[in-house]
């Protein structure tokens, strides 16, 4: 249980540095720099779908234009306030671990994780919605569409589940990453390690929140 | 090659010494272990894609389909493409000899994520063992390319068990050259500023740089395969309005940069061997460096030449055709300056010279046929015949593989401490070149001639050159056979090299052979700049 009388320390370079590296700073740079990389690649992960679905959007314009229409707008928004929300609590985060104040540091970490797993309730109650509307062109499923090109609904549907579902599994690991640190700032062992963590894992939780916004427009805002 | 006897003297404690359990070596963090463990690895993959490569060449004897039935014919060839691209020439040079290397050149006691670096070698092995289990499983036909709508809709065989294992191989690329990246950013000993890095570290640089822009990018496009086989996603379905050329632009988008991923470390190995045997500071360190990078940035605009057939605008041809005559600019400084080297230097014909000579002869006609295809009315004429698998064979085997021959018998003193036969490798290296060309060029005029790729039948008048080609593979093996022989004679009988036994500088031969578990006693300081060879005058360039 993070308490108040447990140490305060500033934050300083302390703690065994590993091996490889010469002093505190180095190891952290290279964290960090390490961090953004990896970034850098998802990115590009999603850079090709996002790529590949632009370059659709300008064939089969009208089509996808009023496919989108068929996505639930409300739940999207909300969803896109909760996210963003969520990126602030993460922020906050960093700001009280480096602080060194464990319990704001625990609760806000909690924060995070809740709005984090209600977005994901709300996405899967948003497929669910599909899947009743016969709009989930996945295993098989039939799929009903009312409008003028069924083809291209397709295969914007085909988009919709790769990009939603793919960010949505982004989300779990972060999730996962997030209750695994809150673990750590409960016992409250290492404060500048635990500043170090929340650091990092806040730049992966922020890019999630990022490739949200983009699917957000992608999908969501270019309708008719 | 005589040795100081001082210098002979085997260091008490290494890397290698202690520590023979399984678990000491599949759960080590040290980067010369695991360079180790992928050395076992892309060996043992090598050797596999190159029985199947000896069967589509035993195929090929004949016009007629004798040997294997046309669809275990298409099976071999992509198995071959499949372990030869992502298992063998992706990991060869940046994961062995990088790994073992990069820490040591630049001064450090080991990478920056040595637990990512063993987690990476993990991810890799698992999933190119998962690809080669899949032969069992019903192999794959579709070629190592994976194009739609066939891979996707018509082909009966395991393309999803394949492209997941290509899928998870991925992140041991994307993981790789994060830690490279990192390391060489943060971790260079003091004074080793970036302009006195050795080439061969340059060169790891450009194609980590690759592998985290491009993979990412194969990543996604295997992904959607992959859901299309699974869930029925169709993103490259005809029928929906998808595009299948869509998939060959992100595919090339990928894989064009993977050719220099499997040519740039090769160019960097060949800048260390070339000074060291001329005894002489390579000719424009900055130029080099410049070209390297130029390289790897010119790489990623030129993927369409893959596609001048295959249906995309005429306007985005000419660029794609302009830009792959540019790429030829910075390979071409390349060539010049190690020619350049040898000028005035005191040359030694030991192996690894012989395969850096190899490689500078064989990549320059692989290079200047690339020109050849680039120029979109040759294309036409040429593509997909045999002349682009001489070309590219000719950058792949005939660069990057003598490279990495070359490479190893380099540095096998200072990864063993033991020096091998001087005289059979040298054999060794002359029957790779012999053997290479008597494969491959042939395989220029089957293919300007009008042999398609891919076929198992051919018509009659072909197969004088076809003889001629299945003949050097024979050549070829023996090339690649000897060194596993002498080489591991060597490990248990070999002298001692003692540390520095070609008499090169760099910061990995002033440490003992084999180095000590963190590399150095104490971490140096550098200053002069690399190649600092004596032999010529005081004066170095860069």
């Amino acid at each position: 249980m993070p308490t108040a009388t447990k140490t305060r320390k500033p934050l300083g370079d302390q703690g065994p540095v590993a091996e490889q590296f010469e002093t505190m700073g180095q190891q952290r740079d290279a964290n960090r720099l390490g961090m953004w990389m990896f970034l850098g690649t998802e990115l590009l992960l999603f850079g090709g779908l996002f790529g590949a679905f632009v370059t659709y959007r300008v064939i089969h314009a009208e089509g996808f234009a009023e496919a989108a229409g068929h996505l639930d707008l409300t739940l999207g928004a909300l969803n896109t306030a909760l996210l963003l929300t969520s990126g602030l609590t993460m922020a906050l985060t960093e700001q009280m671990s480096r602080a060194a104040r464990p319990k704001a540091t625990f609760w806000l970490l909690v924060a995070t994780i809740a709005i984090g797993a209600l977005f994901i309730v709300i996405k899967g109650h948003e497929w669910y919605k599909e899947y009743q509307e016969q709009l989930m062109p996945v295993l098989g499923l039939p799929f009903s569409y009312p409008g003028e090109q069924p083809e291209q609904a397709e295969l914007f549907f085909n988009f919709y589940f790769v990009m939603t579902g793919l960010h949505a599994l982004h989300m779990l690991v972060g999730l996962g990453v997030l209750g695994v640190i809150a673990t750590v700032a409960w016992r409250w062992r290492n404060p500048p390690r635990i500043a170090r963590q929340v650091q990092i894992s806040g730049l992966y939780w922020a890019f999630v929140d990022v490739i949200w916004v983009i699917v957000f427009s992608l999908l969501y805002l270019s309708r008719v | 090659m005589s040795t100081p006897s001082l210098e002979q003297r085997w260091p008490r404690d290494h890397y290698l010494s202690g520590g023979f359990r399984l678990r000491d070596w599949l759960l080590t963090t040290d980067h010369k272990r695991i360079g180790w463990l992928y050395f076992a690895s892309i060996t043992f993959f090598f050797f596999i894609g190159g029985i199947a490569a000896l069967l589509i060449r035993l195929e090929l004897i004949t016009p007629g389909g004798d040997l294997l039935s046309p669809d275990t014919y298409n099976q071999m060839f992509s198995m071959h493409g499949i372990i030869m691209v992502w298992f063998f020439l992706i990991p060869s040079i940046p994961n062995t000899l990088g790994n073992f290397l990069i820490p040591m050149m630049i001064g450090a006691r080991d990478l920056a994520f040595p637990k990512l670096n063993l987690l990476s070698w993990h991810v890799y092995t698992i999933g190119a063992l998962f690809v080669v289990l899949t032969v069992l499983l019903g192999a794959v036909d579709t070629g190592w390319t994976f194009y739609t709508p066939y891979s996707t809709l018509f082909t009966e065989t395991a393309v999803l068990a394949a492209a997941t294992g290509v899928f998870v191989v991925g992140f041991s690329s994307i993981l790789t050259g994060i830690n490279f990246m990192v390391t060489l950013h943060k971790m260079r000993a003091p004074g080793m500023s970036w302009m006195r890095l050795p080439l061969f570290a340059w060169a790891t640089y450009a194609t980590s740089l690759i592998m985290i822009l491009a993979t990412p990018v194969l990543s996604i496009t295997l992904l959607l395969i992959a859901v299309e086989r699974l869930f029925g996603i169709g993103i490259f379905d005809p029928a929906l309005g998808g595009d299948p050329i869509l998939f060959q632009h992100l595919f090339w988008f990928y894989s064009h940069p993977a050719v220099y991923i499997m040519i740039l470390p090769g160019m960097g190995v060949v800048s260390e061997l070339i000074t060291c045997f001329a005894r002489n500071s390579v000719f424009g360190y900055k130029s080099m460096v410049i070209s390297i990078m130029a390289i790897a940035l010119f790489g990623f605009l030129v993927w369409g030449h893959h596609m001048f057939v295959a249906g995309q605008s005429m306007y985005a041809g000419v660029m794609f055709s302009l830009f792959s005559f540019l790429v030829a600019l910075p390979s071409a400084i390349k060539t010049f300056n190690w020619t350049a080297t040898l000028y005035r230097g005191r040359i030694l014909l030991t192996a690894p010279m012989l395969y850096a000579f190899s490689f500078i002869g064989l990549f320059t006609i692989g290079g200047l046929t690339g020109i050849i295809l680039a120029a979109m009315a040759i294309d036409v004429h040429v593509h997909d015949t045999y002349f682009v698998v001489a070309h590219f064979h000719y950058i792949m085997v005939g660069g990057m593989v003598t490279a990495y021959l070359g490479g190893v018998h380099f540095w096998w003193p200072k990864m063993t401490g033991r020096m091998f036969s001087e005289l059979w490798s040298k054999v060794a290296a002359l029957a790779l070149f012999i053997g290479f060309n008597l494969t491959f060029f042939p395989q220029f005029i089957l293919g300007y001639l009008g042999m398609p790729r891919r076929y198992h039948e051919y018509p009659a008048d072909f197969q004088l050159l076809n003889v001629m080609s299945s003949l050097g593979a024979g050549a070829l093996a023996i090339g690649y056979l000897l060194p596993l022989v002498y080489l591991t004679w060597s490990l248990f009988r070999g002298k001692p090299a003692g540390a520095n036994p070609w008499g090169a500088t760099g910061l990995e031969w002033q440490t003992s052979s084999p180095p000590p578990k963190h590399n150095f006693v104490q971490i140096p300081r550098v200053s002069e700049p690399p190649y600092a060879y004596r032999n010529q005058d005081q004066e170095t360039t860069g």
